[in-house]
């Protein structure tokens, strides 16, 4: 288990997190660039000292500034594969797998065996002897998984592990890597900004936004009940903070950018909304009919959504902003292009609100 | 590229070959090349080049063993009074060599507590051998040291970072990963060390006198046979340029000479 409460304060950013993750589940920290994900990682790792709260593994402290403690990286029971994977140019492949165990201490009989092995459980078993330099992305790639897996650790950390690699083999590694994950007894934090690869490999997903953690949760709990606009945009939905109010008016909410007529407000006091965006339909003249809820704007962006890009996302500048998906047929068919001016309307009941 | 342009660009490059060049191929021409040959077992040449070689070696490995901790300290930590021991150590550079031997005479000197300390225990550092180590050190000191601080601090962080997480500690990862990818530096540091020691003329005449066979480096045989046998100094200052450029251009051809050393490293795991 382990037991992450921190604040760290660098150069007018201030990070402050904190989570619980279990042994042999991998919990993704999400978040833009900038948020303070690889902050987190490296006061993980020990790469950087926190200056407030604990970090604990398996009730081991790792750090705890009040406490005076300050494990530093090397005496930390981690592995840690960078961004870039920063696979030591100067060793051959079977070299840098063999680094950590050296270092640590191994006897040497052991080491070549573990390494072997390391690098026959990553399939690069015949790219030993290479240099780094020798090697395409998703074989460095797997070098420094195997470089960080060969020493077993109790925490593995993962910092955008996909992102240097190209479209394809991305999509061939996650596959693989997916399956790794699931076999390992570790924890496993893993750091993305792309929400197909948190929804994808999280069981428990961290939402960081501007150094707080703003959502915890298991990838439904996020898809269901976004808590934030970051949020509901990384799951693709819309979402709307509103107040009900008390008596007959109770089915119009005040949001922030408008109001919105709901089907089932539920008691007075703050909610959530999501409008799913299937749920709501684009008219280039107003519509007639029985939507309580229509909103004029222009349509700001028009995406194709993969992976046939049969469904075409409309990013809509009302007030308040939405984002629909219609089908590649409507778009035609109603002639929609950007910058013009559309209707957008879903039913009171299409809205969803939760507390 | 307009003509003017270009003819600025000749006269420029031009006017530097003659400067540089034109010495340089007046000592290489003025003996015929057998009689250069016949030179060469020269006594005085064979005990002068004997001394250079040891002392120039010596010399280096001092600046090499005192100067690589140095040179790790000012690459990687801050401290009061950096800037201050930036300028001591460079200060060699730019300091006329007599005026360095000069105050080595003076720290090291007999009247000098120094000095007396060491003539307590029987020792005398001046007019030695010792002394013609210390100077040449003292002079080409900076050449290493500012190249192996260069090479330190370009030593990317991400593989610090890593060393770190692979369970190394800050005294390994100096000395697996740091030393390693700074290793060409420090040695084209230590070369450029080596050159100039060689080359050590004022300090040396100073500090150490000119005696035969003690301290009486190549430099200081060429100017004493300047005064008696213009062969023999054209002799001594062939070789000495054929040392220097031997150097230098191991320096400039040093890449592949790595990728050699790197292939016989890989196929051992």
């Amino acid at each position: 288990m382990l037991e992450l409460d921190v604040l760290s304060r660098r150069g007018g950013f201030e990070l402050q997190a904190g989570f619980l993750a279990a042994p042999g589940s991998t919990t993704v920290i999400v978040g833009e660039s900038g948020a303070g994900k690889t902050t987190l990682l490296r006061l993980a790792a020990g790469l950087d000292q926190p200056d407030r709260g604990r970090i604990a593994l398996d009730g081991v402290v790792y750090a705890e500034p009040d406490a005076g403690i300050a494990v530093p990286a090397w005496r930390r029971d981690v592995g840690y594969v960078a961004q870039d994977y920063a696979l030591f140019p100067h060793l051959t492949v079977e070299q840098n797998v063999a680094f950590g165990l050296r270092a640590g201490g191994v006897r040497r009989a052991a080491i070549a065996p573990r390494v072997a092995e390391a690098l026959r459980r990553a399939g690069i078993a015949d790219l030993g002897r290479r240099k780094p330099s020798m090697l395409s992305g998703g074989q460095q790639q797997r070098a420094a998984l195997a470089r960080a897996l060969v020493l077993d650790p109790r925490l593995l950390l993962l910092d955008e592990p996909l992102a240097a690699l190209d479209l394809q083999t991305r999509r061939l590694v996650r596959a693989e890597l997916r399956d790794l994950l699931r076999a390992l007894g570790c924890v496993t934090l893993y750091v993305t900004h792309s929400p197909i690869e948190a929804l994808l490999f999280g069981d428990r997903i961290v939402v960081i936004e501007a150094g707080r953690v703003s959502q915890t949760g298991t990838r439904d709990e996020l898809l269901r009940y976004p808590r934030s606009r970051y949020v509901a945009e990384l799951m693709g939905t819309n979402l709307f903070a509103g107040r009900v109010g008390a008596g007959p008016g109770a089915a119009t909410v005040r949001t922030g950018d408008g109001d919105l007529a709901v089907g089932d407000p539920g008691e007075p006091g703050e909610v959530f909304l999501t409008v799913d965006p299937r749920q709501i339909t684009i008219h280039p003249h107003p519509p007639e009919g029985s939507a309580q809820n229509v909103f004029v704007g222009p349509i700001l962006e028009l995406a194709p959504e993969p992976p046939s890009g049969e469904r075409i996302r409309v990013v809509l500048g009302t007030r308040p902003p939405l984002v629909a998906e219609v089908t590649r047929d409507a778009v035609a068919g109603l002639g929609l292009r950007e910058g013009m001016t559309v209707h957008a309307s879903f039913k009171a009941t299409g809205i969803r609100t939760y507390r | 590229m307009g003509l003017g342009y270009r003819i600025l660009l000749g006269l420029a490059v031009a006017g530097l070959f003659l400067l540089l060049g034109l010495p340089l191929a007046a000592v290489a021409t003025r003996v015929p090349p057998a009689d250069l040959l016949a030179r060469m077992g020269d006594p005085m040449l064979v005990e002068a080049l004997r001394l250079s070689l040891v002392t120039s070696a010596a010399a280096t490995a001092l600046v090499v063993l005192l100067g690589l901790p140095v040179s790790y300290l000012l690459a990687t930590r801050s401290f009061p009074g950096k800037r201050l021991l930036e300028v001591l150590i460079d200060l060699p550079m730019v300091l006329p060599p007599t005026v360095a031997g000069f105050a080595l005479l003076l720290a090291f000197g007999r009247n000098s507590p120094a000095g007396r300390s060491l003539a307590v225990l029987g020792l005398s550092i001046p007019f030695t051998t010792l002394a013609v180590v210390l100077a040449q050190a003292f002079i080409a000191a900076p050449f290493f040291i500012s190249a192996t601080r260069a090479g330190l601090s370009e030593v990317d962080l991400r593989y610090l970072d890593a060393a770190a997480t692979l369970r190394a500690s800050p005294a390994r990862t100096l000395l697996r990963v740091m030393l390693p990818l700074a290793f060409p530096s420090m040695l084209a540091g230590a070369a450029m060390t080596w050159a100039r020691a060689l080359g050590e003329f004022g300090a040396t005449i100073t500090f150490a006198g000119n005696l035969p066979g003690v301290t009486q480096t190549m430099p200081l045989a060429v100017y004493v046979a300047l005064q008696q046998d213009v062969d023999a100094a054209v002799a001594m200052s062939v070789l000495l340029l054929a040392l220097s450029v031997g150097i230098l251009l191991s320096i400039r051809l040093a890449p592949p000479w790595f990728g050699l050393l790197d292939r016989a490293r890989a196929r051992r795991p």
